[in-house]
């Protein structure tokens, strides 16, 4: 966070690169858009792009306090899933259709409540029973799915309800609600890390956990911290997905969330071994990903190269990461 | 007939810093020979270049009469040295006929294993030591104990020539070490050599015929331990005089010491597990009392359930007359402060700034809402920057790029921050310049004088026998004798050290 600029200034590119090798990626690629992608400068291209970034960068932001702590959350997709699966159950069941105002709120509110929960279980399984991140999301990451698949009788739940397709259609100023709403909460959460003890003991266990120990600092309950932030802020991305299509599909919502996350999280500048949350780097990470997509998209480039595209920039950025090690 | 293996001369160093200058060491067939020397004095590191993990820059080594010259500790285990490290290298969660016989399992039909010849095979390696176990359980779910014999038993049965046991005995108890001396007496009867590295001085005695003592990179004596006493191997690991030492005597135990404050820390019979097995002390205000003792007596450990990192299994501690912390953020918030050892390991957080570093453990009385108040922060951090002459070029600057004695000092603050009573410093001058401990020590004894209190733990006997009031003088996981201040030399400490030996011997 702290990196002030005591470094000189020198124009040298490897150092360019090391210290802003996402800005400088993210120029490239709105280069060569600018020059080859027909109908780029278009504000229909900016809209389509912000409304399909927003989630990725929701649960980016999320995956990036974890990573933060040293742990990692492979359930967001499932967790995205689950919160999916249970908003239109709510606001279509009797008591929804019966109160609309309290149905919309209480399929805003209960499936954030279940992805939160999901967050409690893994930072217990994390912070109090000791298990690898990656083993103790691993349960939700299988089972999540598996639960919101259940609950819907694996059927794609469609619906036509304009105050929650909101979430995922509703403009303000032009520019697609969830953009807002992400950048919202990256604000926040840049205060929060930034701001205050709980994100000073986020960096801090990422650093050194036993220091940290030492120091006085609640390992245990800033872990579970940071699961439930991440669970609830993929669960809001479940919903934006579900208000975006005017559906639920539990099988695909939030698919392979997990990794793009984790990319962004990484090509923003997080380091797995924790330590670093940079929050807007996560939503620089989500935009390139996400512009990559796109552009190979606009080109005539086929959805399976694209897949390839992004594992090349995954592999980029832990280069440029491992190199501003030394 | 001529010895089992002789290196002689052998020189090493790392990026030009000497670490073996002239070390020399020879074992002679079925003889458990005893190498001891303080913290740095270059005994792992000739361990290290007897069995191929380092490339020695000079000198020779004859083993078997051939002159070796092994690049592998695979080597040198096919030429017959094995090496018991003190952390095992065996496989917990497999089953002790599979750690025994890993690599050389019998074959049937030149693939597949032989289960029923391997766990016979096992059982009858083992039987020669009279351990009589199940070898199909999963080896972690023995004792430390067996699981060390269960490791001698392999080297054993490779046909090990010299088997090297680095510190055996620092985690078992009593019975424990009983077995394994049985062990080993076996292992000398068969004609086999053991290279027996400890810093337990009653247990050379007991089970070694020779003993070769090095300090500082040298070899500087070899003695039956027959004709030498627990003084003249401490007085050479530490290069003292021993008739001086014997000289001075403990005549003066009750020395006046500086006036005493009320006491704000008392802990009695206190005991965590076998490193720290009873342990007592009392802290007054105004008073830095020292921990002496050679390493690995229960120094750390006993700072450790002081600051209630480890939990007790036997006596109490009391903190200005309440009960004490069990967590290091109670103890924190009961005015307890704890320098670590390790500052890489426990102390610093590398990646996070000179300002973040220093407020870690004042966080809470920092913050109001959940939101740290900067401005004080900020304030505070340059106060201590300021007193404590921190050289940084600012205070967000990574503490990482600070030098060893700069880090130190923030280390320092971070816990003079919190207005501690009571500061636990373990090895509060090590690794830093002769500048920079001079500072520190001085930092020490203000905050004494301001009427806190400090346990103060240092290898390095001129700093506890300068700075401290007292000294409690630990040996085995044991508080054994207390000296006062003024009245105590060096001198003193270390015929206390090695006199205790014989009283728990």
């Amino acid at each position: 966070m702290s990196q002030s600029n005591q470094t000189h200034a020198s124009l040298k590119i490897g150092p360019l690169l090391r210290d802003h090798g996402g800005v400088v990626a993210l120029i490239i690629i709105l280069a060569f858009n600018i020059l080859f992608t027909p109908n780029f400068l278009q504000l229909q291209t900016l809209f389509v792009n912000i409304s399909q970034v927003a989630t990725i960068a929701i649960v980016a932001m999320g995956m990036t306090l974890v990573i933060a702590t040293g742990g990692i959350d492979l359930s967001v997709g499932a967790v995205m899933a689950l919160a999916g699966a249970l908003a239109p159950l709510i606001f279509q069941s009797q008591f929804g259709v019966d109160y609309p105002a309290l149905g919309i709120a209480a399929a805003i509110v209960v499936p954030l409540l279940a992805a939160a929960a999901c967050g409690l279980f893994n930072g217990l399984m994390v912070a109090v029973l000791n298990v690898q991140p990656i083993i103790a999301t691993l349960i939700l990451f299988i089972s999540g799915r598996g639960i919101a698949q259940v609950l819907t009788n694996g059927n794609l739940q469609t619906f036509n309800n304009k105050s929650f397709s909101y979430l995922g259609t509703g403009q303000i100023l032009g520019l697609p609600f969830q953009g807002w709403l992400a950048l919202a909460i990256a604000v926040v959460l840049f205060l929060v890390i930034t701001h205050t003890i709980f994100g000073r003991y986020v960096l801090a266990i990422g650093g050194n956990e036993r220091a940290a120990r030492l120091s006085g600092g609640p390992v245990a309950q800033v872990k579970i911290g940071v699961y439930m932030i991440c669970a609830g802020l993929s669960g809001i991305a479940g919903l934006i997905v579900v208000a975006i299509n005017s559906a639920s599909d539990a099988a695909r919502n939030g698919n392979l969330m997990e990794l793009d996350a984790i990319a962004a999280a990484v090509v923003g500048g997080a380091l797995l071994q924790g330590g670093r949350a940079p929050i807007f780097g996560a939503i620089l990470g989500a935009v390139i990903i996400q512009l990559v997509k796109y552009t190979l998209l606009a080109n005539g480039v086929e959805d399976e190269v694209a897949l390839i595209a992004k594992a090349g920039i995954i592999l980029a950025a832990v280069y440029v990461q491992q190199a501003r090690k030394e | 007939m001529s010895a089992l293996l002789e290196m002689t001369a052998i020189q090493k160093a790392f990026n030009g810093v000497s670490a073996l200058s002239d070390a020399s060491i020879a074992i002679e067939r079925g003889e458990v020979h005893a190498l001891i020397g303080q913290n740095g004095a270059g005994k792992s590191t000739l361990i290290k270049v007897l069995t191929g993990v380092y490339r020695r820059d000079g000198g020779t080594i004859l083993f078997n009469r051939a002159e070796s010259i092994l690049t592998s500790p695979r080597e040198a285990q096919a030429a017959g040295i094995a090496t018991i490290y003190q952390e095992l290298n065996l496989v917990p969660l497999r089953s002790v006929t599979e750690n025994v016989i890993l690599g050389y399992e019998p074959k049937r039909l030149g693939t597949f294993i032989n289960w029923r010849e391997a766990h016979r095979r096992t059982r009858e390696i083992l039987m020669r030591f009279g351990i009589d176990i199940d070898v199909k359980l999963p080896l972690g779910s023995y004792s430390t104990a067996i699981q060390q014999l269960v490791a001698i038993a392999r080297a054993v049965s490779l046909d090990a020539r010299l088997v090297i046991m680095d510190e055996p005995t620092s985690s078992l108890d009593a019975s424990e070490v009983k077995v394994l001396f049985g062990v080993v007496r076996g292992l000398r009867e068969a004609g086999v050599s053991v290279l027996y590295v400890s810093h337990f001085l009653d247990e050379l005695f007991e089970i070694c015929d020779r003993v070769t003592t090095m300090r500082d990179g040298k070899t500087v004596g070899c003695v039956r331990l027959a004709d030498t006493t627990k003084l003249d191997l401490i007085a050479g690991m530490l290069g003292r005089n021993p008739s001086e030492i014997a000289q001075a005597g403990m005549t003066e135990f009750g020395g006046g010491t500086a006036k005493q404050g009320e006491v704000l820390l008392t802990a009695d019979d206190i005991a965590t597990g076998p490193r720290l097995s009873k342990f007592d002390m009392k802290l007054h205000r105004g008073e830095i009392v020292g921990l002496g003792g050679l390493l690995g007596a229960g120094r750390t450990e006993a700072a450790r359930a002081l600051f209630g990192v480890d939990a007790l299994t036997r006596g109490t501690i009391t903190l200005k007359g309440e009960a004490a912390p069990k967590r290091p953020a109670d103890a924190i918030r009961a005015g307890l402060g704890f320098l670590t050892e390790d500052r890489k390991a426990e102390g610093i957080i590398p990646g996070m700034s000179v300002r973040e570093n220093l407020t870690l453990a004042l966080l809470p009385k920092l913050t109001r809402n959940g939101q740290i108040d900067r401005a004080r922060e900020r304030q505070l951090v340059q106060k201590y920057i300021d007193a404590l002459g921190i050289k940084t070029a600012d205070m967000e600057q990574p503490i990482r790029e600070l030098s060893g004695g700069n880090q130190q000092k923030v280390l320092l603050a971070r816990w003079l921050a919190i207005e501690p009573d009571i500061l636990i410093l373990d090895e509060p001058t090590r690794g830093v310049d002769v500048g920079a401990k001079r500072e520190i020590q001085a930092i020490i004894r203000d905050f004494v004088d301001r009427g806190f209190g400090v346990v103060l733990i240092s290898s390095e006997f001129e700093e506890l026998v300068e700075g401290a009031d007292r000294i409690v003088v630990l040996n085995q996981g044991r508080s054994i004798a207390e000296l006062k201040n003024p009245g105590i030399t060096e001198d003193k400490l270390v015929q206390a050290l090695a006199h205790t030996d014989e009283v728990t011997a």
